[in-house]
């Protein structure tokens, strides 16, 4: 019914193109959360957020409270947030411990970590009602897979399983996960919230845009590069989370010479231009410490993974060399929650931890000093795209010189626009039921 | 036994603070104390950012940490853990042409009361301050409200109080920010 709204979804993305309304309808914003989020993997969580049985995190799937929970034995449940009696969401708080049961606030029916019941009170009042083919157990999301930790879920009963799914974009969880000589990360227990006034699509487009750096975040660029030099001149150091600012500023041509990669279902890959692999003391001790869990050999292949973000798409944006990750919740087509976490690499010096501290503390925390812009560009975007100035959307930046193979669509230049070509494809493919 | 009981009662009581000066001289360090508190504020809503600046010591950090529990800003995640470098960065950023998020009209208003004088140094004359403010931000045509306390550690200098360390705990720290802080609060 809602297809039937909605003007031809074909006619409204085009190769080098897409029309304003995918950024803007309602009914095209209801069709996206029930067939890209309501269907896709979405990221639930890291496992170290539920270490004990009880532990539970909420969040949500397209219009679906969901949350996490940590079950006895140690295995991971996402259930709906209702309760199957009168509706009433079962987890009150946005995370915590659930006790020794799952317990309605409403009537006290009660539930198993997994969800099934454990009991209804008053039961004799259900006699010769037809309350026994009542399903009494809380629905759980049918699929949840984690790749190193991270756990996603899924609405969609069948389906590509999660590795498949992600294809070369785990590279984002392996890259965070090898640079720590035990494999693995434990997530620092505080999100930052940010709400976004703006379509989710501006925040994905936004990652994998080598053009906008060096606009939209000059004046933070010289800014800190300003600082940078008088702290030089006055100890003879550059500390390194002054250059995370400043490297905005690089020159186009800089920019130009990345590398950016679509792979099937959305999701991109940026190449690393940051060079965060220093030569200072801290690190070489950090490198002697994977040398010895990995060897020479795969100590450089982890270490040289030049990686900026890796787009999870439709809903995570992944930067492994500093162990930080954003995932989107859309609430409107004009209003975006993003949820931003930050890990520590097990096993590794405080020095490293703290460098890529850094970066969460400057870059993404809700005083940021970088995306304060990115998020006035989007809101700007997003009233321009309401407007009737204009049906449509640019992708043409370096259009017809994609290299585009085994499906894998390759940029001839960093600053090309294919991510959001690519991520188009894998939109329209889902949103019309072609995957 | 009920000589026990006071003794044990008496125990229990907090430590008073180190100093307690009698009204007199309490009243001329809590307005000294009041007037820093309220010039930093308007500094802020003057945009006078070198000035605010100034009001920290040379090694002075303003501080918002993302919850109430946290004890330290080091090594921890913090909304802002700004040193006076990192605090000539931001100045910087907000003053260039080019901030864009600047460009719409914006602006502060703070109300800063409640003022306590928590303890006072003997020695070092150092002092510990609590206080609440109230802030609205018109950022385009919308306000925003911005409630919580903050924490002064002043240092007594040659040019009166500055602050070695200041701690903002927001009310909504650990709730969605809609939009982001441009500024200290």
């Amino acid at each position: 019914m809602l297809h039937e709204r909605i003007p031809n979804l074909k006619a409204l993305v085009e190769p080098d193109r897409v029309h304003r309304l995918c950024y803007t309808d309602p009914d095209i914003f209801e069709l996206e959360l029930a067939n890209i989020f309501e269907k896709c993997w979405i990221y639930a969580g890291h496992e170290s957020q539920v270490k004990k049985p009880g532990d539970f995190w909420t969040f949500q799937i397209g219009r679906q409270p969901m949350a996490m929970i940590r079950g006895h034995g140690g295995k991971l449940h996402v259930l709906y947030n209702r309760c199957p009696h009168r509706g009433t969401q079962i987890f009150g708080a946005r995370y915590g411990n659930a006790g020794d049961a799952l317990t309605c606030s409403y009537h006290s029916w009660r539930y198993h970590y997994d969800g099934t019941i454990e009991s209804v009170p008053l039961a004799r009042g259900y006699e010769g009602t037809t309350f026994a083919s009542y399903d009494c157990n809380m629905q759980r999301a049918p699929r949840v897979e984690s790749y190193r930790g991270f756990v996603f879920a899924s609405l969609a009963e069948s389906g590509l399983s999660l590795v498949e799914w992600l294809g070369p974009a785990k590279v984002a969880f392996d890259d965070i996960c090898d640079r720590s000589p035990e494999g693995e990360v434990e997530v620092v227990m505080n999100c930052y919230r940010v709400i976004q006034r703006s379509n989710w699509k501006f925040f994905m487009e936004n990652q994998l845009d080598a053009v906008h750096p060096s606009v939209t975040h000059e004046s933070t660029g010289r800014a800190a590069a300003d600082v940078e030099f008088q702290i030089q001149r006055r100890t003879g150091e550059k500390p390194l989370h002054y250059h995370m600012l400043s490297a905005f500023v690089i020159p186009f041509e800089k920019w130009d010479s990345l590398e950016t990669f679509g792979y099937p279902y959305g999701h991109t890959i940026l190449g690393g231009y940051m060079g965060l692999r220093p030569q200072d003391p801290d690190t070489l001790e950090y490198e002697r410490i994977l040398a010895k869990a990995y060897g020479e050999q795969r100590k450089d292949e982890y270490l040289s993974r030049n990686i900026h973000h890796t787009l999870v798409y439709p809903c995570l944006s992944v930067q492994s060399p500093l162990q930080q990750l954003r995932a989107i919740r859309p609430i409107a087509p004009d209003r975006t929650l993003s949820e931003i976490w930050h890990f520590r690499l097990k096993g590794v010096p405080e020095p490293i931890y703290r460098r890529s501290l850094w970066y969460y503390n400057l870059v993404n925390s809700p005083a940021t000093l970088v995306n304060a812009d990115d998020l006035e560009n989007w809101q700007k975007g997003q009233w321009g795209l309401a407007s009737r100035g204009g049906d449509w959307v640019s992708f043409h930046r370096d259009y017809g010189r994609d290299r585009i193979e085994g499906g894998v669509m390759k940029s001839s230049s960093g600053c090309s626009e294919m991510p959001m070509r690519a991520q188009f494809r894998a939109w329209l493919e889902y949103m019309t039921g072609g995957s | 036994m009920a000589a026990k009981k006071a003794k044990r009662a008496a125990a229990k009581k907090p430590a008073a603070p180190a100093v307690r000066k009698p009204n007199g001289a309490g009243q001329d360090l809590q307005r000294e104390v009041e007037q820093l508190l309220f010039r930093q504020a308007e500094a802020l809503d003057e945009k006078r950012w070198q000035e605010f600046i100034e009001l920290f010591t040379a090694d002075g950090m303003y501080w918002m940490p993302p919850a109430p529990h946290y004890t330290t800003w080091d090594g921890m995640p913090a909304i802002f853990a700004e040193d006076r470098d990192l605090m000539t960065v931001r100045m910087k950023r907000v003053t260039h042409p080019h901030a864009w998020s600047q460009a719409p009209e914006w602006g502060t208003n703070h109300v800063v009361s409640n003022v306590v004088v928590e303890s006072v140094d003997p020695r070092s004359g150092d002092v510990h301050v609590r206080s609440r403010f109230h802030m609205v931000e018109l950022r385009r045509d919308e306000l925003r409200h911005f409630a919580g306390s903050y924490r002064h550690h002043l240092k007594r200098t040659k040019d009166g109080f500055r602050i070695k360390l200041q701690r903002v705990d927001m009310m909504n720290s650990q709730a969605p920010y809609e939009y982001v802080l441009q500024a200290w609060v």
